[in-house]
């Protein structure tokens, strides 16, 4: 492990280490719940974030972690972009929360948002550009106006030759200087480096099996930790027999912190044994709402309500529409299901902890650390080590927890790594929602009310800096989850803001007399009731936007389809948003889209059926714009799907990297694919019965495959927005359009597995 | 415990392990090797693999007492970053990965099966990768790479 400092010495650079910073100063800061503190990495500070060596090196240090996305080589781009020097001069590192400044969780499709546009890296990596060519002024005594930055060097506009690079600049020097809020950025159309199709910096070690994953992480002296999970949701330890252990080979320690137990031992296998093997006597937790009826469940619980949008005229509204449209749709618990089971490497010794951690948050899993051990935030020490692709929040911060406090049990470094079952059964699962949507249409069969009515059940989530207890290991250790409190809706005030998607992009978002929505209907109701799961849930990849996106587009396909419209048109009759129009008619016109309404004049009654259909939406209202086309063949007799062409039209604004946003884009519509198809979380009365990949329905590699075309639209002049998330989110509903326009059958429930496409065939139901 | 001796990437190392342990704990924490991952446990995802006389094997779910004498190749004994065996130049080419965890066994399936059925079309490649995940879903860009191999190899 490399210190800021030590590697500052190594390099030659002679930037100050900021760990070092007065203990005096530090606690002065700001304090959290646990003690947490504001970073002592001054995220003000340019040498924050920018270290340039004597060789002229530069190292950039980033809050924002590589998970599968791509960041690593994008932000590594935009360093080498702003700095002028070549991809392979720069080094990222990302979150360690001893070198690297706090930049929260990453997730919510807010990285390249942070960090592409005029601040944080971004600004930093700016600043670092103009501070040397300011150095370089002096150096060269020749005016700032005459020289330009390239390649490592600031030269003499006229004279190229008259140059110096950067590590001379800075060597002697700290540069101590205050992020520039006004330093320019290099504009995009001279952009070099980012922009360009970059190839992905890890591939090459990833594909060969020399990259270094959390997995691979070896400590001297390390033992090897497993958990015993209850086996019963909401069970508590009645006793631990440990003799039932106790003789067993490599055997070092049972540890019990109140619910929360684990045996560590000198090899993994034997961890893992002695884990099936320790007898721990359990109560019994409170019976799970059988799964049969959980849609119907949700309705009777208490409730926390909230507004998004309400005209307070959508009743009247609706009793003088034409006609009015209703459905339900129900979306399942579903999980991240990470190709890795979570691992975490903890040393805990002396007062002091250090966790490697495939953590998508950093700083916040200091602190929770922190608060399980009993230490100072300032005393642990969170190193990012990369894991299996996450999707929002797997089992890593629990793991995480699970090694510190067996760590901290035996005075020695422990890795663990779940079991499969461990990981499904006690992961923070996406949301279950239900969902009733109300349409009126006028006599022009234009859409004049809409109504929307959700429940979703919620339990804990990401801990934060201070709810280490939103997730298992947190819980089991005696700390508890974001309580759940019921509350009535208050009506929306300030601004209107979709970061669910619950409001449909047709509506047109009106608050406090400001419309900020995406659409044109101007009578809208949107109210989300949240119910107390009996489940963890999380933010899994486009979390609540995924559901309602589904139940959106879909009820306005329906509401299409009654009025005879053809289903892309009738999108953009009710849309105002110019980017989301334009992807919609991008998509469109990629995929040679055949304008008619749905279902299919000749839909076949038997064999195989063809359709196709669209979906599309205003990510979190205003975080990245995507239109999916699906076409799809459906086996009546079966009634299996299989879609056979995506067509995906994206803008994100300015585009980092556009070979990685294409290779989100196909992840996320596959991703979609597989959740809309087969994924769906299973209980009986007491506990999860979806624990592994017979139980839980992945499609493999060996799938059909359909073509995926992506329209990138690399929008100039606008603030970078993620594209993680965006893709995935319109699949189910693309998929769903495209079997009704195939069979005449509606899909109003994920997954669309083959027993519902059948039985929802032989009911006969039209659209 | 007893001491077992394995070939393992054109190396003899000999182990002292409970014969029960599964081969992939002693490829990656007595050999510490990264190619073979720990993904279920449960001979499911194909995250394991490793090539065993000839064979893609779930080490995950395969005792290290049943290899014998057989020959064991893992990912980085196909090649290096340097020299990436053609099916890891393959994949490297066209960047089939996200967060690459899944690589592994993706690559040496298909690697062993090949090799196997050398002029293996799509629908039986399909059948040898029918419960190989990846869970970021790159399959797109898998298949490619997949195709480019074989028919270079053919």
């Amino acid at each position: 492990m490399v210190t800021r400092r030590d590697f500052l010495k190594t390099s030659g650079a002679l930037v100050v280490s900021f760990a070092s910073a007065p203990l005096l100063e530090r606690a002065t800061l700001a304090q959290g719940p646990f003690g947490t503190r504001a970073s002592h990495i001054d995220p003000s500070q340019l040498d924050s974030w920018i270290a340039i060596a004597a060789d002229g090196r530069v190292t950039a240090y980033t809050g924002k972690c590589e998970i599968g996305q791509g960041i690593l080589t994008a932000q590594t781009q935009l360093v080498a972009e702003e700095l002028s020097v070549p991809l392979d001069r720069v080094t990222l590192v990302m979150c360690d929360t001893d070198v690297a400044p706090d930049q929260g969780t990453t997730s919510g499709s807010q990285s390249t948002p942070t960090n592409f546009n005029e601040r944080n890296l971004a600004l930093a990596a700016a600043t670092a550009r103009e501070t040397l060519v300011k150095l370089a002024s002096a150096h060269l005594g020749v005016p700032v106006d005459q020289l330009a930055a390239a390649d490592g060097f600031v030269a003499v506009r006229s004279d190229r030759a008259k140059r110096v690079g950067y590590g001379e600049l800075v060597a002697g020097r700290k540069l101590n200087v205050q992020l520039d809020r006004n330093a320019k950025r290099r504009p995009q159309s001279e952009w070099t480096t980012l922009g360009k199709p970059a190839r992905r910096l890890d591939m090459a070690a990833m594909a060969t099996g020399r990259f270094e994953f959390v997995h691979n992480v070896r400590v001297p002296g390390m033992l090897h930790g497993a958990v015993v999970r209850p086996p019963l949701v909401g069970a508590t330890l009645a006793g631990i027999d440990e003799a039932s252990v106790s003789g067993m080979p490599g055997v070092v320690k049972v540890v019990v912190r109140k619910n929360f137990v684990g045996v560590v031992a000198e090899k993994p296998w034997q961890a893992m044994q002695a884990a099936g093997k320790l007898k721990a006597n359990w109560n019994p937790g409170p019976p799970l709402p059988p799964q049969r009826d959980f849609y119907d469940h949700l309705r009777k619980q208490p409730s926390r309500d909230g507004f998004v949008v309400n005209s307070g005229d959508v009743d009247a509204t609706l009793a003088k529409a034409a006609s009015v449209v209703k459905a339900t749709y129900r979306h399942p618990y579903q999980m991240h299901g990470s190709m890795g089971t979570s691992c975490a490497v903890a040393d805990v010794r002396n007062g002091k902890a250090t966790v490697w951690s495939p953590t998508q948050s950093a700083y916040p899993t200091r602190a929770g650390v922190a608060a399980l051990l009993g230490l100072q935030p300032d005393d642990v020490r969170v190193v990012f080590t990369r894991g299996a692709g996450c999707y929002g929040l797997n089992g890593a911060d629990a793991v995480s927890f699970d090694a510190a406090l067996l760590s901290q049990g035996v005075g020695r470094p422990v890795r663990v790594q779940l079991s499969r079952r461990d990981e499904m059964a006690w992961e923070n699962y996406g949301f279950a929602y239900a969902i009733d949507q109300r349409i009126g249409v006028d006599a022009n069969g234009t859409i004049v009310a809409w109504d929307y009515e959700a429940w979703f059940a919620s339990r804990g989530g990401r801990p934060g800096y201070d709810r280490p207890g939103n997730v298992v290991t947190g819980t089991l250790a005696g700390l508890e989850p974001q309580p759940f409190r019921p509350a009535q809706a208050a009506e929306p005030s300030g601004e209107f803001r979709n970061g669910s998607n619950a409001a449909p992009s047709y509506v047109a978002g009106r608050v406090a007399r400001k419309a900020g929505g995406a659409g044109t209907i101007a009578s809208e109701r949107v109210l989300a009731h949240t119910i107390a799961s009996p489940f963890f849930t999380g933010p899994l990849r486009s979390p609540s936007r995924l559901q309602n996106t589904f139940a959106h587009e879909c009820i306005l396909d329906e509401v299409a389809a009654q009025v005879k419209a053809d289903p892309v048109a009738y999108r953009l009759r009710h849309l105002s948003d110019a980017r989301l129009k334009a992807v919609v008619a991008a998509a469109a016109k990629a995929a040679a889209w055949d304008a008619r309404p749905s279902p299919r004049p000749a839909a076949a009654r038997s064999g195989m059926a063809t359709g196709r259909g669209i979906a599309c939406v205003a990510y979190e209202g205003d975080n990245g714009y995507v239109a999916m086309v699906a076409e799809v063949s459906v086996d009546r007799s079966t009634g299996r799907i299989v879609p056979t062409r995506f067509v995906v039209a994206q803008d994100c604004g300015p585009i980092s990297n556009p070979d990685g946003m294409r290779n989100q884009i196909e992840g996320g519509a596959l991703q979609g694919l597989s959740r809309a198809l087969g994924e769906e979380v299973t209980w009986d009365d007491r506990a999860v019965t979806s624990v592994d990949w017979r139980t839980y329905h992945s499609l493999p590699l060996g799938m059909a495959v359909p073509a995926i075309e992506s329209v990138l639209i690399d929008t100039h002049g606008v603030e970078a927005m993620g594209a993680g998330e965006t893709a995935i989110t319109v699949v189910a509903a693309a998929i769903g359009n495209a079997v009704f326009d195939a069979t005449g059958v509606r899909l109003r429930e994920v997954p669309f597995t083959p027993d519902r496409v059948r039985s929802a065939m032989n009911d006969g139901r039209p659209g | 415990m007893s001491a077992i001796t394995l070939r393992v990437n054109g190396r003899t190392h000999t182990v002292d392990v409970d014969p029960a342990t599964p081969l992939l704990y002693v490829l990656s924490d007595d050999l510490a090797l990264r190619g073979p991952k720990f993904g279920c446990g449960l001979g499911q995802c194909g995250a394991c693999a490793a090539i065993v006389g000839g064979r893609a094997v779930r080490t995950c779910v395969t005792p290290v007492s049943t290899i014998g004498t057989a020959e064991i190749t893992t990912l980085e004994g196909l090649g290096t970053p340097e020299r990436p065996h053609p099916i890891q130049k393959a994949f490297i080419d066209e960047e089939a990965a996200q967060c690459g965890f899944c690589l592994n066994g993706i690559i040496v399936t298909v690697k062993a099966y090949l090799d196997q059925h050398p002029k293996a079309g799509d629908a039986e490649l399909q059948q040898a990768t029918s419960t190989v995940l990846c869970r970021c879903f790159t399959h797109a860009r898998m298949w490619k790479a997949i195709k480019r191999y074989a028919a270079e190899k053919a």
